[in-house]
């Protein structure tokens, strides 16, 4: 459906995104992870036709986001990083002319905005000036403002920026009813919340493409060998070295007094071995969980070791 | 031409919901009902005066001596207050990043542009037809020549569509909106005198400034002459900002 192939684009002699290639199929929902200044919001301006990209193309449902930029956004509905709100007009009306230059005809427009005004939740606040509305409200005004006319694919740029985490949990929650039936391209430095909402990421780093798989795929092809977490009840000097002894472990780790990260091999499987060792040494096993790579951790190694990882 | 008029009545909507609107109205007709009336009264001493001494009244000709310095005062005032209207139509979206909603709609830019432009117009019309109030009197109580009267306000309406023309254009050089007042009030203040370097010039050069100045033109028409020369330079000017503008918001997009 979005097909990305060797975008770049510069600022005078920066250069904000290099070379990205990219697709996105229907109906997945993507998440672009990066650091501020990774060229996240430049790749979301040049897919939503603000901007033009400096080479490279962009096809969305096959038309070019460049020669056929209007009929692109007839099929796309765009929340930029600020919502684009006047804030001296009234929430319905506000709504009513986003459907109008979207397209969406007289006759229709009274529908389509009750239909977003209850999407978003926004009944009580329909009849009240977009500014005087609180953060949340407004950020939710900007996605049905995006949703106004229907459209397949949504691009939201940091959605759940400068919410509190009330209305982040909220606003997730309304990503997750769509993605049942759009295509989403979200934009966030929040890694939690793609790896809650987003199949599929596509890490940026420094204007370059760092990683695009997905989340299980980008874990398991970063984890050098499995973890286990162990905590005991009472451990002693000599716990470090034991549980080094056991084969196939790679390097044990004394996090607190009594809790302990196991390294080993990959699919080495040895909770049986070491939960035998505990109860032999009656050292009283708390917890042992196997300690998964998470999205945080492959973020930090993709952006800041990325000369480690090879893709 | 659907868009044109979306955006144009967003625009009207915003400007009848903020206070710059009727401010600026009540300025204008504050300021030209003082100076209408000052002239008004320097009229009716003098016909009165004529009419003592030679008991000529009637050779006072009400259009020359009434409504053609209104006009020319309205010119005037207009041109410090339209940079008031103006100055807001981009740099308050730029400012307020309510840009990209336009931007990524299914809208050309032509149109946003056009849809502005309609949009100040509608309001400086509408100043300029409260105003008109003055000429209504007259014709009233006198018999002024109705001709003159229709092309001077045909001609105000034309040099108005030139300053906002160029207001447009400065407001979208920036996101502050004082900034694009002050250049807006200065190119349009330089394109009315621009004529006076005409002596110091050249014929040939000096022409050309003649032609160029706003005012030269405002003249045939308060005159009652329609010239298709004027029009077209009112027209032409009006279209070239748009020009610019576009230009602007164009490369605005690349950079």
């Amino acid at each position: 459906m979005i097909e990305v192939d060797r975008l770049s684009k510069s600022y005078g002699p920066r250069e904000a995104i290099r070379n990205l290639s990219f697709q996105i199929k229907k109906g997945e929902v993507i998440g672009f992870l990066g650091p501020n200044g990774a060229g996240k919001t430049t790749t979301m301006n040049i897919l939503a036709c603000i901007m033009p990209a400096s080479s490279g193309t962009a096809r969305i449902c096959g038309l070019d986001v460049f020669e056929q930029s209007l009929k692109i956004r007839e099929l796309i509905g765009y929340l930029p990083e600020t919502p684009p709100l006047y804030s001296d007009m009234v929430v319905s009306d506000y709504l009513a002319f986003a459907a109008r230059i979207r397209n969406v005809p007289k006759t229709r427009t009274t529908l389509a905005v009750d239909r977003v005004i209850e999407k978003c939740s926004l009944t009580e606040v329909r009849d009240r000036i977009v500014g005087r509305l609180s953060k949340g409200f407004q950020q939710r005004v900007g996605i049905a403002q995006a949703l106004i006319h229907d459209p397949d694919i949504l691009i939201l740029d940091e959605p759940t920026i400068g919410l509190d985490p009330i209305q982040i949990i909220e606003i997730r929650k309304l990503i997750q009813e769509l993605a049942a039936s759009h295509t989403i391209i979200l934009s966030s430095h929040i890694l939690p919340e793609i790896t809650q909402i987003c199949k599929r990421v596509i890490i940026l780093n420094d204007g370059e493409i760092a990683a695009v798989d997905s989340l299980e795929a980008l874990t398991a092809r970063l984890r050098k060998g499995d973890r286990l977490f162990l905590r005991v009840r009472q451990a002693d000097v000599g716990t470090i070295d034991k549980l080094n002894a056991l084969s196939r472990v790679v390097a044990v780790t004394q996090q607190e007094d009594e809790q302990f990260v196991i390294e080993c091999e990959p699919h080495a499987n040895i909770q049986d071995a070491v939960a035998k060792l505990a109860l032999d040494q009656g050292w009283g096993i708390v917890e042992l969980t196997p300690a998964s790579v998470t999205l945080e951790d492959i973020f930090l190694k993709l952006t800041l070791e990325e000369n480690e990882v090879n893709l | 031409m659907k868009n044109t008029w979306i955006v144009a009545k967003r625009d009207l909507g915003s400007f009848f919901s903020s206070p710059v609107f009727y401010v600026v109205t009540t300025v204008f007709l504050i300021l030209y009902g003082f100076i209408f009336s000052n002239i008004l009264s320097f009229f009716s001493l003098q016909s009165f005066q004529s009419q003592q001494f030679r008991g000529m009244a009637a050779g006072l000709n009400l259009n020359e001596m009434v409504i053609e310095p209104s006009f020319h005062n309205t010119a005037v005032i207009l041109l410090l207050i339209i940079p008031l209207i103006t100055m807001r139509s981009f740099a308050e979206e730029r400012r307020a990043k309510t840009f990209p909603l336009l931007l990524s709609s299914p809208i050309h830019l032509r149109e946003i542009i056009l849809g502005k432009f309609l949009a100040c117009m509608t309001l400086v019309g509408a100043m300029i037809l409260l105003s008109a109030y003055s000429t209504g009197y007259l014709l009233l109580v006198g018999q002024p020549e109705v001709g003159p009267i229709l092309t001077g306000y045909l001609g105000m309406l034309l040099m108005s569509g030139c300053y906002v023309s160029m207001g447009l254009f400065a407001s979208s050089l920036t996101d502050n909106q004082i900034i694009a007042a002050v250049i807006s009030f200065g190119l349009a203040l330089f394109m009315w005198i621009i004529g006076w370097g005409a002596q110091a010039a050249g014929p040939g050069l000096g022409q050309v400034l003649e032609y160029l100045s706003l005012i030269t033109h405002l003249e045939h028409f308060l005159k009652g002459l329609m010239d298709t020369s004027d029009l077209i330079y009112y027209f032409s000017f009006i279209l070239f900002g748009l020009f610019l503008t576009y230009r602007v918001l164009e490369s605005s997009r690349w950079r």
